[in-house]
């Protein structure tokens, strides 16, 4: 690491040996003392240190400080990380590049590293030729300034195919030395690159730049007993590794989409492996490629044609099939045939109708019902291929005699015609080669294909046209015409050997197949797709995105099946009469290793570290840690009070207020927490903060003498707000009335009432009890039937003599706050309730009162100071004291009513009672 | 320029405008504060001399005939006496240090303890005259006066400083027999004044309180570092190299002398009370009252 570390002034660092002068000096200069004007001193006077540790700056702050300076000195001698060695090398350039397809998944940092080689030629001004191997042109080497180049290289693209390496040797040989050539390999192992290799060194020096990044492809999937085979190859690591490869083709809709995804894991040290995949029929014939996840290479892509698409035939005879003869039936051979490439599907015409099947074929199946007939002519012209066997049925009836039958392309003579039998002369027909013209053109004839049997199509002006098949002597053997967007095909002997050897060969697949009854082996062979020219439809290009073909020409059928890809034969899709072939980058016999270079050559990775200038972090360093001195230099002479507090309070507020959001639930927990765990008394904060002090001073003296007299001990109390906090956590709130007090929401008159409802109280206050009564016109009287109005308040009365409240705790008579009022009003007794003769009590045995209202100012006579001394005088002298008193009382009474409800108004204390009252 | 020279006939508008500056705020807050307070006329409810009735009682032996109520007695078979309610007014003398150690605050949004002081002491002079008593302050020659017109006299009184130096005592110029003081001050200056004062004071039936009033920072000593502590005037310096070490010390120092200052009371019949000005004026001033009323 130290070595890849430079500086653009050494001499500066000269200036580091200052360092422990420095040292020696910043130790003996102690931090300047604050003033302060304190009385206090008087008290102070006197009085020793403890030690004497301040006199000098402690070493955490000097070594701070020498950091700070060392980081300064380091800055400005200018340090650069990974400083750029030239590199030496004289005389023109060459820079080939192999720009395969194996080289896109890199292609950017290849481009990168270009671009760097060219910058150092520019500055050493070598003229430079850049090349990709492929494309070399025959002409004298194209030698010019690096900027020239530079200013190419963005558009080099990877090329979906690997380079001709014989042509790139005898290129290289060619050109004349001396030349220093590097050259940008794909790492994938070809023949004829050693001799390319010894080329290129006997044009002068070579080096080899080759990417670290592992090359992954994916070959062409088969299917073999209904799962799809994916093989997938790597060159590179040896380790473990998962790749992902994902199926895409079109939806339902038509619209691209990925269609599966699966894992496939390279065990170590493997080099190829494969994915089986099982997909429903529907899915399966909707895949158009394979890819490799993340894998950005035309080798990583395998287009899939029609090889994975089974297509549904249905088989229909017009004869039962009988037992014990299989070989005769007319659809054993046809089964035989399509089972391995074709999903084949059985059943009554109807049925399979409503299938709606690729491909029906009938064997010797001559009338079909008019509702039958009906449906097959739409599904033809719905694009259906029906495929038709003659036989003795179809020979001997009626159909498409006179005239022509829909679902025949011929019309038929009687009887048909039986040739080379044992009654017959002459000797069984073999096959004429197929015409230009004919699906089946290119397909080679075996010589042992014989017909003894047919049946004859009437003479007619589109016979000739539409005869894809005839016999040796000319008779048509096949015939087809065109119905709708579909097709008829008519073979016109059995679909058994019964008439003819065909079904026995190996033609008769493969004729099956240029129809596209069945779909082709994976590996087309060069005489399957021979004597047709496929028309490329999408291509891929280097970095294995499909592109339409545009207006490229077609390619020949031998070519396509077998010819290198180059940049005439593209890997893509290709289209020919019937169906489709693709042709991929891999094939099913690729097979990639890895280059390997001679001893002499030397090799370079892609990556190149820049040159990183360290010296604006150094220096922000050293304003950093002299920031952190300053600050520490306060905060030890403790001047780090007052104003700076409260900034760096801001700050961490700043800091911290996404995660006090974030806790904003734990916040409303805490609450809950705090109100539950124990007995809390509250009150209705009123937005008056005078007000609200005095309310909780009032509820804090009321919690002292609950906790002295009782065994009630309330936690400290709460002001809740209204609209925010949830009341139910508590048994009693206490609301002052002032006339200036906002309106609750209507969402805090709804939690106002549930509170109610569910058993809490509200004491209003309205304070006001010195100057008017209950109910009279005073601002704040005015202000609580306001405030009371929405709230679910039940009838109210002054309270009876014999209320609960009155004998909870204490026996009381008067509920005085600061007032001595009498005006204080709860909920009314119920009117059935009556005073049993000799009882003291009504029987009350109702609720809790959800409200008491008062304008006694309770709160002001309970209130204490925090050294629990009163706040407010009561009264005059002693009588103010026991009115203090008294109103302590009622508070007691008040909170042990909320917390005990009627236990007092049973009637089992009455005698109790009675005897305390001394009645 | 000393303090004789700026009292010229010529300033004496200046100074009047200024110290009128400050006076309105300073009786304003007394008004409020002693408003929480006063809810009707200090009386001492007891017979006495005065003008309220207070009750009829029984004629006992020895009661003078001019004594009797005649008019009451008609109306029973025994003789009563009419009694009033004892209205003697009494003298309380307020005693408010105004030297620079009171002029500290701790923090700019609390008011300095002279601020305090001199509210509280208003507050009380306000009381005590609503309630029909002399008011007079120490440091004046004046005895003490009742009547509104008193206030203003006492707060302009209140607004002129009158004690040089760092830390001042309670020195009375004035203080009758059987009155009743009041000293405001932060009682860190040399106690042996204190116990010299009250010692004088308790010899002449003079009762009251001590209010030691105190910045929080103070009773809490918030400092740490290198710091040089001087007196407000600057004439006292101490320099510690670390604060915060000294802090228990101090702290020690603090309650031993509230201890001093309670013991002197204690001694003399008086009472004490440590007032922070952090801390609403209200129950301090509540205290007040109540320890004239029960102390007479």
């Amino acid at each position: 690491m130290i070595s890849d570390l430079a500086f653009d002034t050494p001499l500066l660092l000269v200036a580091l040996i200052a360092l422990p002068i420095l040292w020696w000096l910043l130790r003996a200069v102690p931090p300047a003392p604050i003033r302060r004007r304190f009385p206090g001193v008087a008290l102070l006077l006197g009085l020793k240190d403890d030690d004497s540790q301040s006199d000098k700056t402690p070493w955490w702050l000097l070594l701070l400080r020498m950091i700070a300076v060392a980081a300064a000195i380091i800055g400005f001698a200018g340090p650069v990380l990974n400083p750029t060695a030239e590199r030496s090398g004289e005389g023109p350039l060459l820079i080939v590049m192999d720009a395969s397809w194996a080289s896109a998944g890199d292609w950017q940092a290849r481009l990168d590293r270009v671009a760097l080689l060219l910058d150092e030629a520019g500055r050493a001004g070598r003229p430079v030729a850049l090349m990709q191997l492929g494309s070399q042109d025959t002409g004298p080497l194209p030698l010019q300034a690096a900027n020239a180049w530079a200013a190419r290289v963005p558009n080099l693209a990877p090329r979906p195919y690997a380079p001709d390496m014989d042509a790139a040797r005898a290129w290289a040989e060619s050109l004349e030395g001396p030349l220093e050539v590097f050259w940008f390999s794909d790492g994938i192992e070809r023949p004829g690159r050693d001799d390319l290799i010894d080329a290129f060194q006997n044009l002068g020096g070579l080096s080899v730049f080759q990417g670290a990044r592992d090359v992954t492809a994916v070959a062409p999937p088969r299917f073999e007993d209904g799962v799809i085979h994916v093989p997938a190859l790597r060159i590179g690591t040896t380790a473990p590794r998962e790749v992902t490869i994902v199926a895409h083709g079109l939806d339902p809709a038509g619209i691209p989409r990925e269609l599966a995804r699966e894992v496939l894991q390279f065990g170590p040290g493997e080099m190829t492996a494969e994915l089986a995949l099982s997909l429903p029929p529907e899915l399966r014939n909707r895949i158009s490629r394979f890819e490799i996840s993340g894998e950005r290479s035309a080798g990583a892509v395998s287009l899939t044609d029609d090889s994975l698409q089974r297509r549904e035939v249905a088989l229909i005879s017009g004869t039962p099939e009988r037992e014990g003869q299989i070989l005769l039936t007319p659809l054993h051979f046809l089964r035989e045939a399509l089972e391995p490439t074709a999903d084949v599907l059985d059943g009554a015409l109807g049925d399979l109708l409503m299938a709606s099947p690729d491909v029906i074929i009938m064997a010797d199946v001559a009338q079909l019902s008019p509702e039958e007939q009906a449906g097959v002519i739409e599904w033809v012209q719905d694009g259906g291929l029906l495929v038709r066997f003659a036989g003795p049925r179809l020979a001997a009836s009626d159909v498409a005699r006179a005239q022509m039958d829909p679902l025949l392309p011929v019309r038929l003579r009687e009887g048909g015609r039986s040739v080379g039998g044992a009654m017959s002369w002459g000797e069984p027909k073999a096959l004429r080669p197929f015409a230009e013209t004919s699906p089946f053109f290119g397909l080679p004839i075996p010589d042992d294909v014989t017909v003894t049997s047919q049946v004859l199509a009437q003479p007619d002006p589109m016979l000739a046209e539409r005869t894809i098949a005839a016999l040796a002597d000319g008779t048509p053997l096949v015939t087809r015409a065109a119905l709708g967007q579909g097709s008829v095909v008519l073979f016109h002997v059995t679909a058994n050997a019964e008439w003819s050897s065909l079904p026995l060969s190996g033609l008769f697949v493969q004729m099956l197949e240029r129809l596209a009854v069945s779909t082709r082996p994976v590996n087309p062979a060069a005489q399957d797709l021979d004597g047709v020219t496929w028309v490329p439809e999408q291509v891929l290009d280097g970095f294995g995105t499909l592109r339409d073909a545009g207006a490229r020409p077609g390619v020949a059928g031998a070519d396509l099946a077998e010819a290198p890809l180059s940049a005439d034969i593209l890997p893509g899709l290709y289209a020919g009469a019937e169906r489709r072939v693709a042709r991929n980058v891999i094939g099913p016999e690729t097979v990639l290793a890895a280059a390997s270079w001679p001893a002499d050559v030397p090799v370079e990775g892609m990556t190149v570290l820049a040159p990183t200038d360290l010296m604006a972090a150094f220096l922000t360093a050293a304003l950093a840690l002299l920031l952190l001195d300053a600050i520490a230099a306060l905060w030890l002479s403790g001047r780090l009070a007052g104003l700076t507090r409260r900034a760096a309070g801001i700050l961490l507020a700043l800091a911290l207020t996404p995660m006090a959001e974030a806790q904003g639930t734990t916040d409303e927990d805490l609450l809950a927490l705090l109100a539950t765990t124990e007995i809390t008394l509250a009150y209705v904060e009123t937005g008056n903060a005078r007000m609200d002090d005095v309310s909780r001073a009032g509820l804090q003296g009321l919690s002292n003498t609950l906790w002295q007299r009782t065994s009630v001990e309330p936690a400290p109390p709460i002001g809740v707000d209204l609209e925010t906090d949830e009341l139910a956590f508590f048994p009693m709130l206490y609301w002052p009335i002032s006339p200036e007090q906002p309106l609750p929401s209507a969402e805090a008159y709804a939690r106002l009432n549930t509170y109610l409802r569910s058993g809490g109280m509200i004491v209003f206050d309205t304070r006001d009890a010195d100057i008017g009564g209950f109910g009279t016109a005073t601002p704040a009287g005015r202000r609580l039937r306001q405030l009371a109005g929405p709230l679910d308040i039940p009838p109210l009365e002054p309270i009876p003599s014999d209320h609960v409240l009155t004998r909870t705790f204490y026996l009381l008579q008067d509920f005085p706050g600061r007032h001595l009022s009498r005006d204080v009003w709860v909920e009314a007794s119920p009117p059935d309730a009556e005073q049993v003769e000799g009882m003291p009590f009504r029987n009350l045995n109702d609720g809790v009162t959800p409200v008491v209202i008062g304008g006694n100012d309770w709160a002001a006579a309970w209130a204490v100071d925090a050294s629990g001394r009163p706040l407010f005088p009561v009264g005059r002298g002693f009588t103010g004291e026991r009115q203090r008193e008294i109103a302590h009382r009622f508070g007691v009474n008040l909170v042990m009513h909320v917390l005990s409800g009627n236990y007092k108004s049973d009637q089992v204390h009455v005698p109790a009672l009675l005897d305390r009252l001394g009645q | 320029m000393s303090d004789t020279a700026l009292h010229t006939p010529a300033t004496l508008r200046s100074r009047s405008e200024s110290v009128a500056k400050s006076l309105p705020p300073l009786l304003a807050d007394a008004q409020h504060l002693a408003a929480t307070i006063l809810l009707g006329e200090h009386g001492r409810k007891r017979a006495g001399a005065g003008d309220e009735f207070w009750q009829y009682r029984p004629a006992e032996a020895g009661d003078a005939y001019r004594s009797i109520d005649w008019r009451r007695s008609a109306r029973a078979d025994s003789h009563f006496v009419r009694q009033t309610e004892w209205q003697a007014a009494q003298s309380v003398m307020i005693g408010v240090d105004d030297a620079a150690s009171m002029t500290f605050t701790g923090h700019s949004f609390r008011p300095s303890k002279l601020r305090r002081a001199q509210t509280l002491a208003m507050a009380l002079g306000i009381l005590a005259i609503r309630g029909g008593e002399r008011v007079g302050l120490t440091h004046l020659a004046d005895p003490p006066r009742g009547g509104e017109a008193q206030l203003i006299r006492m707060a302009a009184a209140l607004m002129d400083s009158h004690e040089p130096g760092d830390y001042g005592a309670p020195k009375p110029r004035i203080l009758p027999v059987g009155s009743r003081a009041v000293f405001f001050s932060d009682f860190l200056g040399d106690p042996g004044t204190i116990e010299t004062v009250l010692g004088q004071a308790a010899d002449r039936d003079v009762k009251g309180a001590l209010v030691q009033i105190l910045d929080p920072h103070e009773e809490l000593f918030p400092f740490d570092g290198r710091t040089v502590f001087e007196s407000m005037s600057g004439a006292i310096r101490f320099e510690t190299l670390k604060a915060k070490g000294l802090k228990e010390a101090y702290l020690e120092r603090l309650a031993m002398r509230k201890a001093r200052l309670k013991d002197i009371t204690r001694r003399t019949g008086w009472r004490y009370l440590c007032h922070h000005t952090d801390q609403p004026a209200e129950p301090a001033l509540l205290w007040l009252y109540q320890m004239l009323d029960r102390t007479s």
